[in-house]
């Protein structure tokens, strides 16, 4: 199973390697959508410092759908998922490898991004630093979900404006959490029922998608 | 006795809404606290039980059901679709009644409450839910991804109740029922209050049977179009 976790993760991630539609097109729209949140709430250092949290997260929720969409798309060419079930190969580990390699994205991404925060928002590079593991279990939760609502969404009808009605509002509890986390490393609160929260919410996920990616896929 | 209950399952719920009004507006006396504006727990509480647990449970269910191979038919995906219907509109009228109730104890039309914004956010999981069902035009295929959305979306409705409720909470405690498990409300207060949630399960249930026999018959009319369309093709393919 693992040996095709990794075959999976790693033929989406070349796929990447080559398109470079990951640092052309997603990092820059991600830098910009930071740049304007910067914009949006004023030029008070103290402001931008105390909004950075929530705002980190709702840019790295819609990059999330960004990325989303492109590994949906992967497979979305004429017959490659009946290819691939022609292969016989375990839905469950096509679904964690397409989550691996989406992790490993978003987890790129999300540091480049935590980057940005820490110089364009004024937030502390100790916070910045400390939140690192929580950015990675959140970004983690989100590729579980993404890959679930990702091929919920492939092919049908106006897919790329279905995925965000689909998967924002059941990305909140991550928005959350993670904003929750990134907060209280800035005050230093305790944070740990929000990374138990995460915890709960990435368990819930990769159950959900090991018992019905394969349902997903026949259809 | 199927006939039975068919025949009188719509002026069964048309009766104890009816009573319903009579009672909570009529018989009842007004709160001392909240005067009138208590007449609203004969409404509201009901609409959020079938739009958040009735509808939706039932919605989990079908859907469930349509997914286990030995249970799958189209029966279970029509009950899924004419439950999270319901629940749509219940939703609205649940975030409706609260807000008008909020307003004047609260002072604002919206508070970010834990309850009221995990049923906003559940009222927006479930447009989605019937956005993706009108994206799908092969019945099979749209069956299958809205049946594995919706168990996405009870797995993620406590997760989202948690994580709004430790982000902040101000919603009134619970009315029947306390932790002490002691009464809150008394008399005809507390018959009314049960009355609602009869007379809302019984709507629920009519409305939910309505839609479905729509959507059968909306299948079975598609079916017959098919097979009028291929009778007339051989025609055509034969002259």
């Amino acid at each position: 199973m693992i040996r095709l976790v990794l075959l999976v993760a790693q033929k989406d991630l070349l796929i990447e390697r080559r398109s470079r539609v990951l640092l052309w097109q997603v990092a820059p729209f991600g830098l910009m959508t930071l740049v304007l949140c910067g914009l949006a709430v004023g030029p008070t250092a103290s402001t931008q410092a105390r909004l950075a949290p929530g705002l980190f997260y709702i840019v790295l929720t819609l990059v999330s759908l960004l990325v989303i969409n492109r590994t949906s798309q992967l497979e979305s060419s004429r017959g490659t998922v009946t290819s691939i079930q022609i292969l016989g190969m375990d839905p469950g580990s096509v679904f964690l490898g397409k989550a691996l390699a989406m992790w490993v994205q978003l987890a790129t991404v999300g540091s480049a991004l935590l980057v940005g925060t820490t110089v364009l928002l004024h937030v502390s590079v100790r916070a910045a630093v400390l939140t690192l593991p929580v950015l990675l279990l959140a970004s983690a939760t989100l590729s579980l979900a993404g890959v679930l609502y990702g091929r919920i969404a492939a092919s049908s009808a106006n897919a790329g404006t279905l995925l965000p009605a689909l998967a924002l509002p059941a990305f909140a509890p991550v928005l959350i959490a993670g904003e929750r986390a990134f907060s209280s490393l800035v005050v230093a609160s305790p944070l740990a029922r929000w990374v138990w929260l995460l915890s709960v919410a990435l368990v819930a996920y990769a159950s959900v998608g090991l018992l019905l990616y394969g349902a997903l896929e026949e259809s | 006795m199927k006939l039975l209950i068919r025949r009188a399952l719509g002026p069964l719920a048309l009766a104890s809404s009816v009573a319903t009004f009579v009672m909570g507006y009529f018989i009842t006396p007004p709160d001392k606290v909240q005067g009138d504006l208590a007449r609203l727990v004969y409404i509201h509480p009901a609409e959020a039980w079938v739009a958040l647990y009735l509808s939706f449970g039932t919605a989990t269910i079908a859907s469930a059901l349509y997914l286990w191979p030995r249970t799958r038919s189209m029966v279970a995906d029509r009950v899924a679709e004419a439950a999270v219907e319901v629940a749509t509109l219940f939703i609205g009228l649940t975030l409706l009644t609260g807000s008008i109730w909020g307003r004047p104890t609260w002072g604002v039309w919206w508070v970010w409450d834990a309850r009221l914004t995990s049923t906003a956010v559940l009222g927006v999981l479930m447009l989605g839910y019937l956005a993706l069902r009108r994206a799908n035009d092969d019945p099979q295929v749209r069956a299958k991804r809205s049946a594995v959305f919706a168990i996405l979306t009870a797995v993620n409705i406590p997760i989202i109740h948690f994580s709004v409720m430790w982000w902040k909470t101000l919603h009134q405690g619970a009315t029947v029922f306390t932790e002490n498990r002691d009464l809150k409300i008394h008399g005809s207060m507390a018959w009314t209050l049960l009355l609602s949630f009869l007379a809302f399960s019984l709507n629920f249930a009519w409305m939910v049977r309505a839609r479905y026999r729509i959507a059968d018959r909306e299948a079975g009319q598609r079916d017959s179009d098919l097979d009028a369309a291929l009778v007339a093709r051989r025609t055509e393919t034969a002259s």
